[in-house]
């Protein structure tokens, strides 16, 4: 017992710091890839949703692409082959740029691509939750298609999103594991590392287990208490 | 006739042509014209390195790795099922020790990545390796298959008991009551009154953790098992050929889209009685 105390501990013979430092990178992997993916997925729903037919075709195929690989399969694919389409891209337009991609953007790309097509499902369905009656009024007012958007219907659709999108975010922070295997230092490959070298696996492995609990039960407070706010205007 | 053909072809490409391209009609062509290149690319790097070597050699592998996968998930899953059920009664239960502890397994599970708890089984449990040999339960620890079917097991047995949960309660009160009413057997009313009426409702998210559960195998690949994923990872690294990984992600995406639509369908059926036919006008 006091051993394990000793090995979790900070310091030199301890392994704290360098898994402290694994949380570190793992919510803010995390955190780095919400807004972008947030921001794809809601264009994408958009596209989804909008008149054009040629928009619609390559969204729906962009999310069939994206949910029907295993994350670890688009994490790998990003990573061998990002570098080399963004170095070529960067070079169509200046040739003498030097482009290098470090793990962790290549697993914000992967988790980005991920992420939203989950999220444009999310917010399709939050879509459908609005009436059609929101957009006459809003028309009816005089607001223009972006004002309608930003005043009447991102309001309402936050709300009939959040559930939805809570549940994304605790998968999304659980998928941040798998980046330890293109070699970014997270929880996970910092645990694996202490269990290697401490021959303590079942120790730091439990251990990487709970702070994942932990980081989940967090978020789920903090969810449970932005959705009541979201809810503040309803009658109970 | 060909003649007709071709002028209404022609007629409706300049009506194509002709009608407005605003903003988002643009977009939409340019994206489209990228996703034709990119797959025109795709298949013409498939083509270019095409080896009848590495087919002869990786399509074998790729066949049997491919077995593996949907062995691992079919076993899990009826596992998990089976499982699954004591679970779901458990958080019911109006017991508090009985439903705490199938609360805290549920969290456990569903609040950890996969990958931890295949690691915390595989190596973790291998440091108590003489104790589980006095227990004469070294063979499930010992090889990395029964480790990653352990686990599966256990994950998607939580998974399935919220789903299975949410189902049951999902079913209005009324329906049990009316068959206590009538004097019905408990298991009666259960397995033939809240079960049919619970299933329907779980259909789709059983769908989904199915498809969850194929695409998270992958990373059993991690632990050694050479299931599609390990297959690809190893013909990889022996050849550095990127296509390894690219015949690999046309396998799942077929797998998952196939596996999409057959739930459709399965759910096409199963509501038939649910559904309303639209009246006449």
């Amino acid at each position: 017992m006091e051993n394990a105390l000793l090995l979790l501990s900070y310091g030199p013979e301890g392994w704290g710091d360098e898994i402290v430092a694994g949380i570190q990178i793992t919510v803010s992997l995390a955190l780095a890839t919400l807004p972008f993916g947030l921001l794809l997925g809601f264009l994408l729903a958009l596209a989804i949703n909008s008149k054009e037919k040629s928009l619609q075709i390559s969204a729906k195929i962009f999310t069939t692409i994206f949910r029907g690989l295993p994350e670890l399969l688009t994490l790998f694919i990003v990573y061998f082959s990002a570098p080399g389409l963004i170095r070529s891209v960067v070079h169509l337009f200046s040739p003498e740029t030097h482009v290098e991609i470090s793990s962790f953007v290549a697993g914000m790309i992967a988790l980005c691509l991920v992420f939203s097509s989950y999220a444009s499902e999310v917010f399709l369905s939050a879509f459908k939750g609005i009436d059609q009656g929101q957009y006459e009024g809003a028309n009816a007012l005089g607001l223009s298609r972006f004002h309608t958007m930003r005043l009447v219907i991102f309001p309402q659709l936050f709300k009939l999103a959040l559930p939805g999108l809570s549940n994304l975010w605790l998968i999304l922070l659980k998928e941040t594991s798998l980046v330890s295997v293109i070699g970014l230092a997270d929880i996970m490959r910092q645990v694996g590392i202490a269990a290697k070298v401490a021959k303590e696996p079942f120790l730091f492995y439990g251990t990487a287990c709970l702070i994942y609990l932990v980081l989940t039960i967090i978020s789920s407070r903090g969810l449970g208490w932005l959705e009541t706010w979201s809810r503040r205007g309803e009658i109970r | 006739m060909m003649r007709n053909n071709a002028a209404s072809i022609s007629s409706s490409l300049l009506d194509w042509a002709r009608a407005p391209w605003p903003f988002a009609r643009i977009f939409g062509h340019v994206v489209i014209a990228l996703w034709i290149w990119g797959a025109i690319a795709l298949v013409d790097n498939l083509i270019q390195s095409y080896d009848p070597d590495y087919m002869a050699r990786y399509s074998p592998k790729y066949f049997w790795g491919f077995v593996t996968t949907l062995k691992l998930v079919v076993i899990s899953v009826s596992i998990g099922a089976v499982l699954s059920i004591p679970v779901a009664f458990g958080r019911m239960s109006r017991n508090r020790i009985f439903a705490g502890f199938s609360y805290c397994y549920v969290y456990f599970f569903r609040g950890t990545p996969l990958l931890a708890q295949i690691f915390l089984v595989y190596y973790g449990f291998g440091q108590f390796r003489p104790e589980l040999q006095d227990m004469g339960l070294w063979w499930l620890f010992r090889d990395a298959w029964y480790c990653a079917l352990l686990t599966f097991s256990l994950n998607t047995a939580a998974y399935q008991a919220e789903i299975l949960r949410g189902a049951v309660q999902s079913v209005p009160r009324g329906q049990p009551e009316a068959a206590q009413a009538l004097g019905l057997h408990k298991a009666v009313i259960f397995f033939r009154i809240v079960l049919p009426q619970a299933l329907i409702v779980a259909l789709r998210p059983y769908g989904n953790e199915i498809i969850l559960m194929v695409k998270g195998s992958a990373i059993v690949s991690i632990v050694t098992v050479f299931d599609l994923m390990g297959e690809t990872k190893r013909a990889f690294s022996q050849t550095y050929d990127f296509q390894m990984y690219i015949y690999a992600a046309l396998f799942y995406l077929v797998v998952v889209e196939l596996m999409r639509r057959l739930w459709d369908v399965f759910e096409d059926r199963l509501t038939h009685h649910l559904k309303r036919i639209p009246d006449p006008e």
